[in-house]
């Protein structure tokens, strides 16, 4: 869908050349939500620019569904931009217009007459949910409900990329979780390629199905999410996923996990994909006659599914110890026992 | 009572003057309006970074506007002689004042346009172009609603600002209420007729920034 190919983009400052994005090269499917993570000035901003023509590459190309977007100029690009939408992260709506005159901007640029535009406007408002707010100002709406104007004025000339640039950074914690939750919707609903970056790694676990990491202009790291997360290779890319898990340093050694709780056995589990989503501890505890402490853990939810692992703490006899890790072990979740009594 | 008061005016003359100065002050701002309108536009657009970058017209337009807005208005009345004279046959009347009025504060009104397109976000801006927007779909749909109320209260200012640049022209025999103050009032002793000039006057700016206020209030939604 997306084929960035040799990309880069040098910007020439005051204080000579600022290579901002450096050699990039990403394809992107169709229907997949492609997450790009990095710190400020990694050159996420520009690369997505370049993925719109809104800015134009130094080398290399980009090419979005067979068209060259690097290359195209005029009404070729103003058309090709009508297909390859953009959200913001501080909106950019028209305080001038009010949320149905906004989203119906594009339809304006793209032509459409006016009985048509007002039909699609509704619709629109009906997906994104902002019903009933329609003659409203933007300064009349929360942060969530102007990214939902944006989002339905990104959409409103159904188009095959959605671009999404810091669309939650501004935005409080839960609704960040709705929006990207309305994204989700709208990619296994619209079957809409979306690209996005962020420098949350919360964005990416939550709906990201393969992710870039960025630093210096380059990508340094790629791949499936779920991979990405448990077996992160570069120093940035184990920053970026201890966001999520928290710093190594602060989970206690196992030596001292071993320390602190001597009695009974202690139990490493690693779930991956579908394991989680069963109730394996709850049946664990039912089915067994031991005692389960939780002593550490995390799980975290991906698009590819969750991962993460947890320590127990098993006490009881020997012989329900050993039934219950034999249990772990059916259930196909990697079981480790690191302590014995 | 007021006959024993203000013996020297005319208020039939008095009526006529205002009148006169309303319709330089109104003529005047309308022009400058579109005209200022159209410099502010090529001066952001041919700014670095813009749409139409071009650094020899924007430094152009840039001279023309400092120049014009530097020239304290009494002189250029006079430099302007040859062409008003030359556009309208005549250098007096309230029609010959207009050339030198919309002259002296389109560029005024250029700047304040410049500035007020200055402050709309730019991403709004590259909102509409992400869009596929052409430059004019910019301007008509994105630069003159965003930046309204701006435009309005600047307009509001020049068009104070003519009033006043009326009563410059007055002197040299431009007609209306300055003109009436200068010669009846001033050259003539009659101090009356220039205490009434006076109030119509400010009583026609109070009129106009209140109006133009009102209108700016109601243009922003922000």
């Amino acid at each position: 869908m997306i084929k960035l190919q040799n990309l880069s983009k040098t910007f020439s400052t005051a204080n000579g050349q600022l290579v901002a994005v450096d050699n990039v090269n990403i394809t992107v499917e169709q229907s997949e939500i492609f997450g790009i993570i990095g710190y400020s000035g990694a050159g996420k901003s520009t690369l997505i620019r370049l993925l719109n023509g809104l800015e134009k590459p130094t080398s290399g190309s980009v090419s979005v569904n067979g068209q060259q977007i690097s290359s195209s100029s005029g009404q070729a690009l103003r058309n090709a931009r009508q297909k390859v939408s953009m959200i913001f992260q501080h909106f950019n709506l028209l305080w001038s217009r009010t949320v149905e005159d906004n989203i119906s901007f594009p339809l304006e640029i793209a032509g459409i007459s006016k009985s048509k535009r007002a039909e699609r406007v509704k619709e629109l408002i009906e997906l994104v949910g902002l019903k009933g707010r329609e003659k409203a100002y933007p300064s009349q709406l929360s942060g969530g409900q102007k990214q939902r104007v944006g989002i339905a004025r990104a959409l409103a000339n159904n188009p095959e990329v959605l671009l999404c640039d810091e669309a939650t950074s501004a935005l409080d914690p839960e609704t960040t979780d709705a929006i990207l939750e309305l994204l989700v919707d709208i990619n296994k609903r619209l079957g809409l390629t979306i690209v996005l970056i962020t420098h949350e790694m919360h964005v990416i676990r939550k709906i990201c199905h393969r992710v870039a990491v960025m630093e210096a202009g380059k990508v340094v790291e790629m791949g499936n999410v779920l991979d990405i997360f448990q077996t992160p290779q570069q120093d940035i890319t184990k920053r970026f996923v201890a966001q999520i898990n928290g710093p190594e340093e602060a989970n206690q050694t196992i030596a001292h996990l071993v320390e602190l709780y001597p009695s009974g056995k202690l139990v490493k589990l690693v779930f991956v994909g579908d394991r989680t989503e069963q109730p394996i501890l709850s049946r664990l505890i039912k089915q067994y006659q031991v005692e389960v402490n939780i002593v550490q853990g995390n799980i975290a939810q991906t698009q590819n599914g969750a991962y993460g692992t947890l320590y127990l703490q098993l006490e009881g006899t020997p012989i329900a110890i050993n039934d219950a890790i034999q249990y772990l072990h059916d259930q196909d979740v990697q079981t480790e026992v690191i302590s014995h009594d | 009572m007021i006959e024993k008061l203000l013996p020297n005016v005319d208020w039939n003359d008095m009526w006529e003057a205002s009148l006169e100065t309303l319709y330089m002050s109104a003529m005047a701002t309308g022009f400058t309006f579109v005209i200022g309108l159209a410099l502010g536009i090529l001066l952001f657009l041919t700014s670095p970074r813009q749409m139409w970058a071009n650094k020899l017209v924007n430094w152009l337009t840039g001279a023309f506007v400092n120049i014009f807005r530097s020239i304290p208005f009494i002189i250029l009345i006079i430099l302007l002689i040859p062409f008003t004279r030359f556009l309208l046959g005549t250098i007096r009347g309230p029609d010959a004042a207009l050339p030198a009025l919309i002259i002296g504060a389109a560029p005024f009104y250029a700047r304040m346009v410049l500035i007020a397109l200055r402050e709309i976000d730019k991403g709004v801006i590259e909102a509409a172009r992400s869009m596929g927007a052409k430059t004019s779909t910019i301007i008509w749909k994105v630069l003159l609603p965003e930046s309204l109320p701006a435009l309005l209260s600047g307009l509001t200012v020049t068009a104070v600002a003519l009033v006043g640049y009326t009563a410059m022209a007055g002197i040299i025999g431009a007609g209306g209420l300055g003109t009436l103050a200068f010669q009846d009032g001033f050259q003539r002793m009659q101090g009356d007729v220039t205490l009434v000039s006076t109030i119509i006057i400010l009583i026609i700016v109070f009129i106009i920034q209140w109006v133009g206020d009102s209108i700016t209030a109601k243009a922003d939604k922000r």
